[in-house]
């Protein structure tokens, strides 16, 4: 596979995006290394074709924000809003990350390695979450569809007012949001648990040790009793 | 928007270089706030029975060889003026009371930034680059800093209203966020006795957490107070003489991160004003959580 360097130290950061924006055709295949991100914001962001990008370090705000096909390697730490409305591919935060990880992420796989902010996977709309550590508060608010998983313990108001997405969490939770409720984990969600546990590089963590949470369905219907609040 | 940083050198040999190590910090901050600057410097003490008067006369041309004069025959009393353009640092052995009497009698056009006997202040509108250039940032030597670069959102942009503020000898602090009962504190602390020179909403807090520490709260106590009554958003950051605290607001709203190393502890808004530091790679970075304190002693 052919290998581009990109030195940030010495390069602007728009040249950079331009390239990863180039044709898709030309692209796909390549591998490509962004060394010196110190920080910056927006990087790899917009990415359209089958590229393999790896971050040698800590990247800013918003890196592989909408993301489609591509893989995503940040080798440190992420600012806010890794991986956002990413539509399809993989970004994978070796170290932690920040706030509103996957914000509205519809596709695709998001891996953090270390722990995740506050409202991670905030909206989401069908991309697949890994945390291998803790999540903050507020995470999966309003999260409409695809799976969250979470390996260390979640923070205040998990899945508060959540629609369709589903949450697994082994360890601790310090408390659930509004219409949010533990869920019998069925075989089908335990095998949705257990493939992104291998995807995600945690093949040796058993699907039993996590409990499953979701919606309670009580908010996102019309309740007549609730007509008088309208 | 706004941008914090703080810089707490550990290592002594490091100490004369600490205003090297802290420029690019400060500078990479520059798109958080571009229009002020601001920096508290903690030096060196003065001698036990002295302290620092940090002054501001808002033009460059003031004549601070006469104020330092006329303060001795005045006052007969020794005292060190050294100016920095339209900032000075003026040592005396007289007590904060008086000199604040003196210099509101005498030159009231001037304003006191702070007292102490470590801390300088120095706060102008500006990029940070040019406020850095202005009062020399780079050569500053000491023990720890706190700056700040303004993105003003809620009040004018002036000296004045730029950070750090004070509470209290060797003692301020910065904001990064938005408060919104900045107003109704205000009119709760003045009739409490407790003196505003702005209307900016982080002087409102600052002053809250000075009338707290006033009623004997410490530090944490008067923050966790400060969690019930600040309403809005922030990450501040606060400088003691010997030591730097850190909180953010329950929502986490505003940013901050951290990179503990042996030789120093630095914090910062956003890791790209962390990235040049020595060392960095083996240093401990991490986002400290909400409505959590932390502390770093010297």
């Amino acid at each position: 596979m052919e290998t581009l360097k990109f030195d940030l130290d010495t390069k602007p950061l728009r040249e950079i995006n331009q390239f990863l924006h180039g044709d898709a055709d030309t692209l796909n295949g390549k591998k490509v290394v962004i060394e010196n991100p110190n920080g910056a914001h927006s990087l790899a962001v917009g990415l359209k074709a089958d590229v393999d990008v790896t971050i040698k370090g800590h990247s800013g705000y918003y890196a592989a924000g909408m993301n489609q096909l591509a893989k995503v390697t940040i080798e440190g730490s992420a600012g806010s809003g890794v991986g956002e409305n990413m539509m399809s591919g993989v970004v994978h935060v070796k170290g932690f990350a920040s706030n509103a990880a996957g914000a509205t992420a519809n596709g695709g796989l998001l891996i953090i390695d270390g722990d995740a902010g506050l409202r991670c996977g905030i909206a989401l709309k069908g991309a697949d979450i890994v945390i291998g550590g803790s999540v903050g508060s507020f995470s999966a608010f309003m999260a409409q569809a695809g799976n969250m998983v979470i390996l260390g313990d979640a923070g205040e108001g998990l899945g508060d007012s959540i629609y369709e997405a589903k949450l697994f969490v082994r360890g601790k939770v310090k408390s659930l949001g509004a219409d949010c409720e533990e869920k019998t984990m069925n075989a089908e969600d335990k095998q949705i648990l257990a493939d992104l546990l291998k995807k995600s590089g945690h093949a040796n963590v058993s699907p039993d040790s996590f409990k499953q949470y979701g919606s309670a369905r009580t908010l996102y219907h019309f309740h007549v009793d609730n007509a008088g609040a309208y | 928007m706004c941008g914090i940083v703080g810089l707490l050198v550990k290592n002594p040999k490091m100490r004369d270089s600490i205003g090297e190590l802290m420029l690019p910090m400060l500078i990479g901050m520059t798109e958080r706030g571009p229009d002020s600057a601001g920096m508290a410097m903690f030096t060196a003490p003065v001698a036990a029975d002295s302290r620092k008067f940090s002054l501001f006369s808002g033009t460059s041309d003031f004549n601070w060889t006469k104020l330092g004069h006329d303060f001795e025959k005045h006052l007969s009393v020794k005292a060190k003026v050294e100016p920095k353009e339209n900032h000075a640092v003026l040592t005396t052995t007289l007590e904060p009371a008086t000199v604040k009497m003196w210099l509101k009698e005498h030159y009231p056009q001037l304003h006191l930034l702070s007292v102490g006997q470590l801390m300088d202040i120095y706060k102008d509108v500006g990029t940070p680059a040019q406020v850095a250039d202005r009062y020399d940032f780079k050569n500053f030597k000491g023990t720890h800093l706190v700056g700040h670069t303004r993105m003003a959102t809620e009040s004018a942009v002036t000296p004045a209203h730029a950070h750090p503020f004070t509470a209290g000898e060797d003692w301020c602090l910065v904001h990064n966020g938005s408060l919104s009962n900045a107003h109704s504190l205000r009119r709760k602390l003045e009739k409490e006795g407790i003196e505003f020179e702005t209307d900016n909403d982080t002087e409102a807090a600052c002053r809250f957490l000075q009338w707290r520490m006033r009623e004997g709260d410490d530090l944490k106590t008067a923050l966790n107070h400060g969690f019930e009554e600040l309403d809005g958003f922030y990450t501040l950051l606060m400088g003691t003489s010997t030591e730097l605290a850190l909180v953010r607001d329950p929502y986490g709203c505003k940013p901050a991160i951290i990179a503990e190393h042996d030789d120093y502890v630095a914090i910062a808004s956003e890791f790209r004003s962390l990235a040049h530091l020595p060392d960095i790679k083996n240093a401990k970075v991490f986002e400290p959580s909400p409505k959590e304190m932390y502390v770093w002693k010297l």
